[in-house]
């Protein structure tokens, strides 16, 4: 009977992606107890929840996801149309809609749902794709992402671009087609540039040289990269990180868990984060290449990149070599919305991997 | 369980593009493994270093000011713990109640803090230097911004009586005045460090380790005797009140070391709250002022006379009509004596006997023997401000100037110049320098300047001085044989001698058979009527001299007549 329901249970989770999150969630809940111990509880709970989320989306069949596709997408996008009209403002950005009780961040849930409905548009054309297909993926893109970067949220938005140009990548977008998107972003980049917010150019100027303001904007590159390599080669040890504990990380639990972490880890510690997420990255690669649709090899595909993506972006910037956006260190930054997020991308990758046979003996 | 391979399912991605996609990702992965490797194994000595540069902190540990005491360590001087407030107005975040509070706490006004809290800079002290209570008090508060910083405050317990010796400190424990700037290096001490781990709001987390103790100032022990410094004190001040004088000196010189028992001038003030001070109070005459001493100066023109081998004590001296016509300028004696000897020179002090002495006397030997007895030099004693005094060179000296020189006009000296010149008297022609400080071991030889026989001639005569006939019978001491000189000196103002301004002063010492101590007295501007040194500065002479002799312990050279009760025997026999 219990072997029944530890069989049932198990039955949809994959040993390979369980062993590595795992892992992952070891060193997330030690390197979160060290950054701020009283979020060590809680930070617990929102894996449980998370990780139940996982489970039941293990359970439900791609087949049935490419149902979901559109009305979730067009869900999200009607939400963030909302926010972007009666939105809270916090910290000057407008990023929350008051539903009842609780706020919740629509472009969150853009993250999986703007891979998920990309997917299914290439998956109805997936015997005759043609460049019409890939400016109408475009638009869809870029719609929801224009109103994300608007709030601003210059990180989800990032997010959620890799995200939706991972699909339309896997989808086959011609070399010519991307040689000439890069031409044009080449092109458009002072353009951009004079769109940006100051906040947002400060940061890049910070990347090139922090020094320049070490009080303000380069605070939290000098800070952590002094934390980082404060760490040296074996980490000053858990619970022993000088920069942490007295308070000269900023964000430290959340954003800036990586300088947490390194500066008590150190190299060796890096190395094993580093290696731990190539060894997820290759595990969802695998499944993609392995999927049994090309709606699955597409969904699972660009999946997997959102958390390498989550993961370089994060580190990139802790270690100063990417400037600073708001994305947190995937499965082990506390915060409920980014585990949510991150353990439903595994869920939909359990899932394709489950069903990755189409026909069964 | 066996699943059947579909011929969709080999239809995969492209090999190229996966494989230019696992190549960006290794790339990627690549640079942060790079990254890392730079920071934490090449560049992670500087960068620890940095990290520790933010925590670690060096923190400087005051050193205790060394303690001023008098000869018999009495503490005069002493630092107590007491702390300071500041703040850093960006950090500040109080409401309005707590700034009211704090401002109650601080004893402050409300808009007078909230002024300080404006101010745009990263250090504002609200309060200084308020005892460790208070300080706690606001420490309780938690406010987020404010901070307190140890620090050593000077005490005075003799106030006061002491100020112009002692001086003070400032608010950053630097001598400023008096004894405490002559001797600021002795009594500095070296301040000590330490680590400690500080955190990004400043608390101290951990103290690390102590780097070097911090070295405490050296205590001095003053060679004043607090007792006889508070009789002085008091006397003085009884002086000045009742005679309305503008100002007073005291000097009070041990004979047979040098050392000064007591110094005291007036106005004075409370070194403890120095709120109000003006620059008369702050004044230490008797070592930076210089006067015109007057008559005080005739017994070292008398003593040269003796020595020049013209004059004997009992030569007699044509005073006449107390008239005596120099040039275009005239000496007066002010009670005129007729025919006298040297020694009545001195009793009477006759201007023009003293003039009739100088006269007969090379300008060259009378400059040098001011010179020897130290008028025109400072005195060292390693005073802030010492006072040289003026002797023009006798070369430049026309005849009228050496005769009023001879009785102490057209000469100016300090206070403790002159005090000290008399040691030449009270030993036998030889002087020891002063010393501020008390002395160790035995007294340093002293310099000759008169023969032991001529030191012992002049004293016999200042003794007549203080007896009945002299112009200081007010400066007898009971049980002791006092001597000594009147000076009574009109005021220089603006080039001119003014017409009723004096400076009445007294010069002695005793016990006359073996002089102890010398007390110099100096009143300035006497305006209630008495003016002469012999009515106003002789008293204060007789009751400090008698009270500190007392306080010494030394040995009557007069029978003390008995005091005489009118009792009747009957009185007697009913209270037995």
């Amino acid at each position: 009977m219990i072997r029944r329901i530890w069989l049932r249970f198990t039955d949809g989770l994959d040993g390979p992606l369980m062993a590595i999150l795992g892992m992952l969630m070891a060193c997330g809940l030690a390197a979160v107890y060290s950054a701020s111990t009283e979020h060590f509880f809680s930070q617990l709970a929102n894996l449980t929840v998370a990780f139940t989320i996982m489970w039941l989306m293990a359970q439900v069949p791609p087949q049935k996801l490419q149902n979901y596709a559109l009305p979730v997408y067009l869900l999200g996008l009607a939400l963030l149309l909302a926010v972007a009209l009666f939105g809270d403002v916090s910290k000057g950005a407008r990023r929350w809609l008051h539903v009842g009780p609780t706020r919740i961040q629509p472009s969150e849930m853009m993250k999986i749902a703007m891979p998920l409905m990309l997917a299914w548009y290439f998956a109805q054309r997936e015997t005759a794709i043609r460049y019409r297909d890939f400016l109408v993926a475009a638009v869809l893109l870029l719609v929801p992402v224009a109103l994300i970067a608007k709030q601003p949220d210059l990180g989800t938005a990032i997010l959620v671009v890799a995200a939706g140009f991972y699909v339309i990548f896997l989808a086959g977008l011609p070399w010519k087609v991307m040689a000439v998107l890069a031409a044009g972003a080449g092109a458009a980049a002072p353009f951009a540039w004079n769109m940006m917010h100051g906040y947002q150019k400060r940061r890049i100027l910070t990347l090139l040289d922090p020094t320049s303001d070490p009080l303000g904007a380069g605070y939290h590159i000098i800070q952590s990269t002094i934390a980082v390599g404060s760490g040296g080669f074996l980490g000053k040890g858990w619970l022993h990180g000088t920069q942490t504990h007295l308070e000269f990380i900023p964000e430290r639990h959340t954003d800036f868990i990586f300088a947490v972490f390194s500066e008590e880890f150190g190299l060796i510690g890096n190395t094993l984060l580093l290696v731990l997420y190539t060894a997820l990255i290759a595990r969802g690669l695998m499944i993609a290449s392995k999927a049994a649709t090309f709606f699955g090899r597409m969904l699972a595909g660009a999946v997997t990149l959102i958390f390498f993506t989550y993961a370089f972006v994060n580190m990139g910037m802790v270690t100063g070599i990417l400037p600073v956006v708001g994305v947190p260190l995937p499965f082990i930054s506390y915060g409920g919305t980014a585990l949510v997020t991150l353990f439903l991308g595994v869920g939909i990758l359990m899932s394709i991997h489950r069903n990755r046979m189409l026909v069964q003996k | 369980m066996k699943f059947t391979h579909t011929p969709l399912l080999s239809e995969k991605l492209p090999d190229w593009r996966a494989r230019i996609l696992l190549l960006f990702l290794m790339l990627a992965f690549l640079a942060l493994a790079v990254r890392s490797i730079y920071l934490q194994g090449i560049n992670n000595d500087f960068l620890q270093q940095k990290g520790a540069s933010r925590y670690a902190r060096v923190l400087e540990l005051p050193a205790t000011r060394g303690r001023i005491t008098d000869r018999n360590g009495e503490p005069l001087a002493v630092s107590a713990p007491v702390k300071s407030i500041w703040a850093v107005p960006e950090y500040v975040e109080v409401t309005p109640a707590q700034e009211r509070d704090l401002a109650a706490a601080l004893d402050m006004d409300v808009r007078e803090l909230a002024r300080r809290l404006a101010i745009e800079k990263d250090f504002v002290f609200l309060k200084r230097q308020i005892p460790p209570q208070l300080a706690d008090k606001v420490a309780t508060m938690k406010l987020p911004g404010i901070y307190q910083q140890a620090e050593y405050r000077r005490f005075y317990p003799s106030a006061e009586v002491t100020a112009h010796l002692i001086g003070f400190t400032g608010a950053d424990g630097e001598g400023q005045e008096g004894m405490e700037l002559a001797f600021d290096r002795q009594l500095l001490g070296k301040a000590g460090s330490r680590w400690v781990i500080k955190d990004r709001r400043g608390h101290i987390v951990e103290d690390v380790q102590s780097i070097k103790p911090p070295r405490n100032g050296n205590d001095i022990s003053l060679a004043m005797d607090s007792k006889i410094q508070y009789l002085a004190y008091a006397q003085l001040r009884d002086c000045v009140a009742e005679h309305k004088a503008k100002g007073a000196g005291i000097v009070v010189l041990d004979v047979k070391t040098g050392e000064v028992l007591a110094l005291v001038n007036l106005p004075t003030y409370n070194p403890n709250n120095r709120e109000r001070l003006s620059g008369a109070q702050l004044r230490n005459r008797a070592v930076t002022d210089t006067f015109e001493p007057g008559s005080t100066m005739k017994p070292f023109t008398i003593a040269l006379g003796l020595e020049s081998g013209k004059y004997r004590p009992d030569t007699i001296i044509q005073t006449g009509n107390g008239h005596l016509t120099i040039g275009k300028a005239t000496v007066h004696d002010s009670h005129p004596g007729g025919a006298m000897s040297v020694s009545q020179v001195i009793q009477k002090s006759s201007n023009v006997g003293a003039t009739r002495i100088a006269l007969s006397l090379p300008p060259e030997d009378m400059w040098n023997n001011f010179e020897s007895l130290g008028f025109g030099n400072p005195p060292k004693l390693g005073f802030p401000g010492e006072a040289t005094g003026r002797v023009r060179p006798w070369k430049y000296w026309r005849p009228i100037e050496q005769a009023t020189m001879s009785f102490g006009h057209g000469i100016s000296v300090s206070l403790v110049q002159l005090a000290r010149a008399y040691e030449v008297f009270a030993r036998d022609g030889d002087m020891l320098p002063v010393s501020l400080r008390r002395m160790e071991g035995p007294a340093p030889a002293g310099k000759q300047v008169l023969s032991p026989e001529t030191a012992r001639q002049v004293r016999a005569m200042l003794e007549l001085v203080v007896q009945p006939g002299g112009t200081a019978t007010k400066a007898a001491i009971p049980g002791y044989r006092a001597a000594g000189k009147t000076g009574t000196a009109h005021k220089l103002d603006g080039g001119h001698y003014a017409e009723n301004r004096y400076i009445a002063s007294f010069v002695g010492f005793a016990p006359a058979s073996d002089p102890r101590l010398i007390v110099a007295v100096m009143v300035d501007e006497p305006s209630a009527g008495k003016y002469y040194g012999g009515d106003v500065a002789a008293p204060v002479f007789s009751r400090v001299m008698a009270g500190a002799l007392r306080t010494l312990g030394v040995a009557p050279d007069a029978p003390i007549k008995p005091l005489q009760y009118a009792v009747k025997v009957e009185d007697v026999k009913e209270s037995m």
